[in-house]
């Protein structure tokens, strides 16, 4: 039973050996994607290019343009003679945002206790812009909060204290690096990858070849070929894990805080169900080109869209959280998070980890029984 | 059990129906154990399905047969175990050398690693493979590769052979090779079970079964086929000549 296993296992690292274009894809697309979403896709927002007009120049006016200069959040990059520049500017993309003093800025605050600041930001990249509103909101806020203190001084009271103050500390990735969001994300993605549009690629090669028509006269059971023909993808797939996390730990100083056996555990059942929709693919497709298209249309897409890999699930619209439950990608990523960034135990996401058994027993069920009968000849030809 | 089965192939009414059209109309013929029997039609006949029928590859609508004595609806393990298969794909992992690939089809078959590498010399032997076991099969020529398919299948000895136009895209001097080999096969007890449609190929078989829209149409030695025809002129008749008179006979006849 199992000696019929062994020759498949070498005939299929030995083509996977020679087939040295395809083992360099597998190889290097992952520390690809690594650099790319570590360095180049950033999320962080920071060093915000910012021109501020100054309309008054008063001691006022500079204090408060000294607070975004002195901010790593912001580059002061232009001191503006007039607001006609900030469009240029802008539309050049030189700026992102823009800071306008008016004219009567001290005055009107001496007189009113009221004032008004413009800022002008670059809306094409949303998540940016909103996330440089924030921090411009903070500094502006900051910065009033300490002329009420220093009026209210002035008036003879007690220094005074903002009632209600904050200490923010942010847990598990302090620097809120994005890089230590996303290469959980990317494990889970690299390993779509490989699981299931390398198996579905090789079933089906065997189909085109008239291979497998070979292998089904055979005495082998179709249980012994799946064996046989998914190990070597499943050690492949654990190998550029390894690789993956070593490497993100050597770019990126991200660390697994949990258990590695979890971890291992979570990575195999990922493995199972994606092994299970690879060859499920390849029992409805009957060319390369068509398992190609079919398992990047149901897996690299979700993975990248509905995972929460890069949009985060929760703010996305009720129907589309429903869908991302068809996916195995959101279970994966949610307990990889749970134990690479958080070194939670079983307890935080024993959820997921059901979400994926139930994947992998649906995927499987419906693969060997589609396989089962094309094993018994009972469809026809493809 | 199959020692005792009396034919090595029987089939009885064997049908396949796809959706609404039908590729095997109930056909019923005999195969004696050591003999060669061509399968010969038109392309679209029927030849493949029959074969991949009885091969397990394919599951019949209707009718049966027994293959080495086991039915092909219930016992097609059985059946896996007994046969050879080799298609006009010469279905080999190109990427794979000489002597990997027959290692391989000897693994899937449970061969033992002695036998495998005995049964490995005399497949390169029969082949003509000597001294290019390692070689990618991806630069053999179709000659060569054919008869390394062959090899691939029969590695396993088994009683049965069926060939689905194995000669197809190979050269002349090649099919005369590749027919002598089949002609040891037979010799040494096989039964062999070839379709073609090269017609003179035909001549090589002991028997023929003529096949036309999923239905028998003659069966009998090539001999036995020409004389059931009259002679027109000085030339005897070949079998393309019995050929082309039964389809013309049977379409004249159902008016299709």
């Amino acid at each position: 039973m199992s000696g019929r296993i062994i020759p498949i296992l070498k005939k299929e690292f030995r083509q996977i050996a020679r087939d040295k274009r395809s083992l360099a894809v597998l190889s290097f697309q992952p520390l690809f994607l690594l650099v790319m979403f570590g360095y180049a896709i950033s999320l962080d927002v920071r060093h915000i290019s910012l021109a501020i007009y100054d309309g008054e120049k008063s001691a006022q006016s500079r204090r408060l343009a000294d607070e975004f200069g002195h901010s790593e959040y912001f580059d002061l990059k232009f001191d503006l003679a007039s607001t006609q520049e900030i469009d240029g500017l802008m539309s050049r993309d030189q700026i992102q945002a823009a800071l306008v003093i008016p004219a009567d800025f001290s005055r009107r605050l001496l007189k009113d206790n009221a004032c008004t600041v413009q800022i002008i930001l670059d809306g094409s990249n949303a998540v940016s812009a909103s996330t440089a509103l924030g921090y411009i909101e903070a500094v502006v806020q900051d910065f009033s909060a300490r002329i009420t203190a220093r009026a209210l001084l002035r008036l003879g009271n007690q220094p005074f204290q903002q009632p209600v103050d904050y200490r923010p500390r942010v847990w598990y990735n302090p620097e809120l690096r994005s890089s230590v969001f996303l290469v959980p994300g990317l494990i889970g993605f690299i390993m779509i990858v490989t699981a299931v549009i390398s198996t579905s690629l090789s079933i089906v090669r065997e189909k085109e070849h008239g291979t497998m028509e070979q292998i089904l006269v055979s005495p082998i059971r179709p249980f012994e070929l799946i064996i046989g023909k998914t190990i070597p993808y499943v050690l492949i797939a654990l190998g550029i894990n390894l690789a993956v996390l070593v490497a993100s730990y050597l770019l990126f100083g991200v660390t697994v805080q949990g258990s590695y056996l979890l971890l291992l555990m979570v990575v195999l059942l990922f493995l199972v169900s994606s092994l299970g929709l690879g060859i499920l693919i390849s029992t409805l497709a009957t060319t390369q080109h068509m398992a190609f298209t079919l398992s990047t249309l149901l897996t690299i897409l979700p993975a990248f869209i509905l995972s929460g890999f890069v949009f985060p699930i929760r703010n996305m619209p009720p129907v589309i959280r429903v869908l991302t439950f068809l996916f195995p990608g959101r279970f994966f990523l949610a307990a990889l998070r749970s134990i690479i960034i958080k070194g939670a135990g079983l307890s935080a996401f024993w959820q997921q980890l059901i979400g994926l058994v139930l994947f992998a027993a649906v995927t499987l069920a419906l693969s060997t029984a589609r396989l089962r009968r094309q094993y018994r000849g009972t469809e026809g030809q493809a | 059990m199959s020692g005792a089965a009396p034919y090595a192939v029987e089939a009885r009414e064997l049908s396949k129906r796809f959706g609404s059209f039908t590729a095997v109309d109930r056909v019923s013929f005999n195969l004696d154990k050591g003999s060669i029997f061509g399968l010969l039609g038109a392309n679209g006949a029927g030849k493949s399905t029959i074969i991949r029928m009885l091969c397990g590859l394919l599951r019949s609508s209707a009718g049966t047969a027994r293959v080495a004595g086991y039915d092909i609806n219930t016992e097609p393990e059985q059946i896996k175990r007994n046969i050879g298969y080799m298609s006009q794909r010469f279905s080999l992992y190109l990427d794979l050398t000489v002597a990997e690939n027959i290692r391989f089809f000897g693994g899937i078959y449970g061969l033992s690693k002695q036998l495998i590498t005995s049964r490995l010399s005399w497949v390169v032997e029969m082949a003509g493979l000597r001294g290019r076991e390692d070689e990618l099969t991806g630069r053999l020529a179709g000659g060569w590769r054919q008869r390394l398919a062959l090899g691939c299948a029969i590695l396993h000895r088994p009683q049965i052979v069926f060939l689905d136009e194995p000669t197809a895209g190979v050269d002349p001097l090649s099919r005369r090779d590749f027919w002598e080999l089949i002609n040891r096969l037979a010799e040494e007890g096989t039964t062999v079970l070839v379709t073609t449609h090269y017609l003179d190929e035909a001549e090589y078989a002991n028997r023929i079964l003529l096949i036309h829209a999923g239905r028998i149409v003659a069966e009998g030695s090539p001999g036995e086929l020409k004389e059931g025809l009259p002679q027109a002129g000085p030339i005897p008749p070949s079998l393309e000549d019995v050929f082309i008179r039964l389809i013309e006979k049977q379409a004249g006849g159902t008016g299709s």
